[in-house]
């Protein structure tokens, strides 16, 4: 990307006219990195080939050459090497946004997140912060080998001191890169991959709603459905094929899985009766359980049906020939709402 | 960042010309025969036209990616063929020359890139020669090289000073994995324990678009110092260096004198792998200057003098003609792996929460029509 191209973005910025854009995740988390990186010099972008290469996914393109090697670092090769150096940075006031390059590669860095950049805040009794980003593309539905489509969530909700965000729509991502960078603690951000490509609109000069927000994005009397990441639009997808049959579906897009927030989901599992929710990565011990436990205590009352769920089976992410009888999909998740509504 | 005790035998343009640092090894290269040197030759001719066929291959839809061998030859082939029947091999996931040399059906490769199994064949079989799988978190298989060689030592499998029975291990790894925590432990404990072990580094200059002095700022080699393992540089586009100081170092490591470190320097030709442009990163002139030292063309001329016949090149070029057309077959013949694989070798014994989710989805699939199954449409 050149320089002259890269100013223009710029200024288009600045006028409030143009301030609704049509863009695909990937470029507006481009574009998000590229404004929270113009507005505080501190935020410094660290990862492998993210530089001249703009990343393996383009995510980082034309950052390197509009704000220096300083700003955009492609680091050497080792994961833990970026996340626990970046928590030194922190320490001197940087604001890192480290990027693994797949999902199945954080964990050489396992240490440095869980053990180290989550604990610091809480060892240190609060005299240090972590403003550290990392984000992670993670998911399936690429096709890719070994190692390149899990879903890592689970881990790192797990891990008191992490926040731990996904959004589903460029509007989101645009917002919530930029709101994980101001945040002062630590947050795992999660990338959809499978959904880089595609388009929405992003509005620029106004947030929607805060970070760590969940939402009702579909509106419904039956049955709640639940998720996050890539599965919400396979949610509204969903909702939209019962609606030919005359189920009312209310789809509830959770994009922080820690902390959760909960009202949304209660509100609607009140109003509906029934629940089920829907994540890629293994059932066990998932954000999915304790979602649903939590809105079984919270919802009690209201429920007609227990929460159901649908996941990726409790296996490694199998080869990618067969990904597809691993990872949720439309029927699955409508054979769940049919078990819930057979209560 | 080459040295002055380089090891190569053969230069650029194919004229015998050992380094000074070369001249040790010579008794190893002057005990091969016509027909070892013809056969380096023609593994690396093969694997050249396997690999481009693979490439290809993917470019068709084949294969999710292909991680391209083109120009590594005389490092992978002169070091395969430098280690003994007993050896254990740990290759990286560009090593396919190795695989094959030691016996792997390369089309298992394929159906490893292709997405139909995460591994491909059975290192404990002995017609793989010890083979280990491919592993693609970079650096982490290093640590199992160096466990499995801690486990012939303790076992009394090497040190014995017999080289026809000592066991010994090499592992491959790259320039980029050099910077994982996992190669830098796996030499503390190699040098601890003092393991039967050949680190074998490939410098091939570019970690994905990462250019090797982000690396390191000393040539590879020389890390060895710090661990206490010792080191050799040579050019790694030079199979006959390849061989010589691979035998070496193995046989060293073999008979109790600890693991050894090899850096061979050579270059990725083609992309790191088929999802990734290279032209977006590096100099063409550097391209073209890496393909002037063509590790193929310069054994070719060596050979030639040697007095190696016209008909000897063209057989093998019809050869590895045939070789890729084969590769070509087989590949299209591939199926699709049953869905219920999956849930297959989760555990070594029966787990209750696989053999619930196994029986739901088989009740579950038993609902759709029987003639969409999956084995059939996801291929």
């Amino acid at each position: 990307m050149s320089v002259t191209a890269t100013s223009a973005n710029l200024s288009a910025e600045a006028a409030p006219e143009s301030a609704i854009k049509t863009m695909t995740i990937m470029r507006a988390l481009n574009e998000g990195l590229r404004r929270a990186m113009a507005e505080s010099d501190r935020v410094v972008l660290m990862g492998e080939d993210i530089g001249k290469l703009g990343g393996v996914f383009r995510i980082t393109e034309g950052l390197q050459a509009e704000f220096g090697e300083r700003r955009v670092l492609d680091t050497p090769l080792a994961e833990s090497g970026i996340v626990g150096t970046a928590i030194g940075m922190a320490m001197v006031g940087f604001r890192p946004v480290c990027e693994i390059q797949f999902d199945g590669f954080v964990f050489p860095a396992f240490d440095q997140i869980t053990a180290q950049l989550a604990k610091m805040t809480n060892r240190h009794e609060g005299a240090l912060s972590m403003p550290v980003v990392i984000r992670i593309p993670y998911g399936g539905h690429i096709g890719a080998i070994e190692h390149h489509q899990e879903s890592p969530e689970a881990y790192f909700t797990h891990t008191p001191g992490l926040r731990v965000v996904s959004p589903s729509t460029p509007n989101d991502a645009y917002w919530m890169i930029q709101d994980a960078i101001n945040s002062n603690d630590p947050v795992i951000f999660l990338e959809p991959k499978g959904r880089y490509w595609i388009k929405g609109e992003v509005n620029t000069a106004e947030r929607a709603v805060p970070l760590h927000a969940s939402r009702v994005v579909r509106q419904g009397t039956d049955v709640t459905l639940v998720g996050h990441g890539a599965i919400v639009a396979m949610l509204l997808q969903a909702a939209e094929l019962a609606a030919t049959e005359g189920t009312s579906i209310e789809v509830v897009d959770v994009r922080s899985l820690s902390p959760v927030d909960f009202d949304p989901i209660v509100a609607s599992v009140q109003k509906t009766g029934r629940m089920v929710y829907a994540q890629e990565a293994p059932g066990f011990t998932s954000v999915g359980s304790e979602i649903s436990a939590t809105v079984t205590e919270r919802a009690f009352y209201s429920l007609e049906a227990p929460v159901l769920r649908v996941s990726g089976w409790d296996v490694p992410f199998p080869p990618a020939k067969i990904e597809g009888a691993y990872l949720p999909d439309v029927d699955r998740i409508l054979e769940a709402v049919d078990r819930s509504l057979a209560y | 960042m080459t040295e002055p005790q380089l090891v190569r035998v053969l230069s650029a343009d194919g004229t015998f010309a050992p380094t000074p640092a070369a001249e040790r090894y010579l008794p190893l290269i002057d005990a091969l025969g016509d027909a070892e040197l013809e056969q380096f030759y023609r593994d690396m001719v093969m694997v050249r036209a396997f690999d481009q066929e693979a490439t290809n291959l993917q470019r068709q839809g084949q294969m999710a990616l292909w991680p391209p061998s083109l120009g590594q030859e005389a490092a992978q082939v002169g070091s395969a063929r430098a280690a003994r029947t007993q050896d254990h091999v740990f290759p990286s996931y560009r090593e396919h020359v190795v695989c094959s040399i030691r016996g792997v059906d390369p089309v298992n490769i394929i159906r490893l890139m292709r997405g139909n199994t995460h591994g491909g064949w059975d290192p404990f079989d002995p017609a793989n020669g010890n083979t280990h799988l491919y592993t693609l978190v970079l650096g982490a298989q290093v640590l199992h090289a160096t466990g499995l060689a801690m486990g012939l030592a303790f076992d009394g499998r090497s040190g014995t000073g017999n080289v026809d029975r000592d066991e010994a291990v090499i592992v491959y790894f790259g320039d980029g994995a050099s910077s994982q925590g996992d190669v830098h432990e796996s030499m503390v404990f190699a040098a601890s324990y003092n393991a039967p072990e050949v680190f074998f580094l490939q410098n091939n200059q570019w970690a994905i678009s990462v250019p090797v002095a982000t690396q390191t700022k000393v040539p590879f080699y020389r890390r060895g110092d710090g661990y206490g393992i010792p080191g050799v540089q040579i050019d790694g586009n030079d199979v006959l260096a390849s061989f010589a100081t691979t035998r070496a170092a193995l046989d060293s490591a073999r008979v109790g004198e600890g693991p050894q470190f090899i850096e061979a320097v050579t270059y990725r030709m083609g992309a790191h792998t088929t999802s990734d442009d290279p032209t977006k990163y590096r100099a063409r002139d550097e391209e073209q200057k890496w393909r002037g030292r063509d590790p193929i063309a310069r054994f070719r001329t060596y050979l030639a003098g040697r007095g190696a016949s016209d008909a000897f090149f063209t057989g093998v070029d019809e050869e590895a003609k045939a070789y890729a057309a084969d590769t070509r077959t087989r590949t299209l013949a591939l199926q699709a792996p049953g869905a219920e694989l999956m849930f297959d070798h989760v555990y070594s014994e029966p787990h209750p929460r696989i053999d619930e989710q196994r029986a739901w989805r088989d009740q579950y699939e038993a609902t759709f029509d029987v003639a969409g199954s999956e084995a059939g449409a996801n291929e």
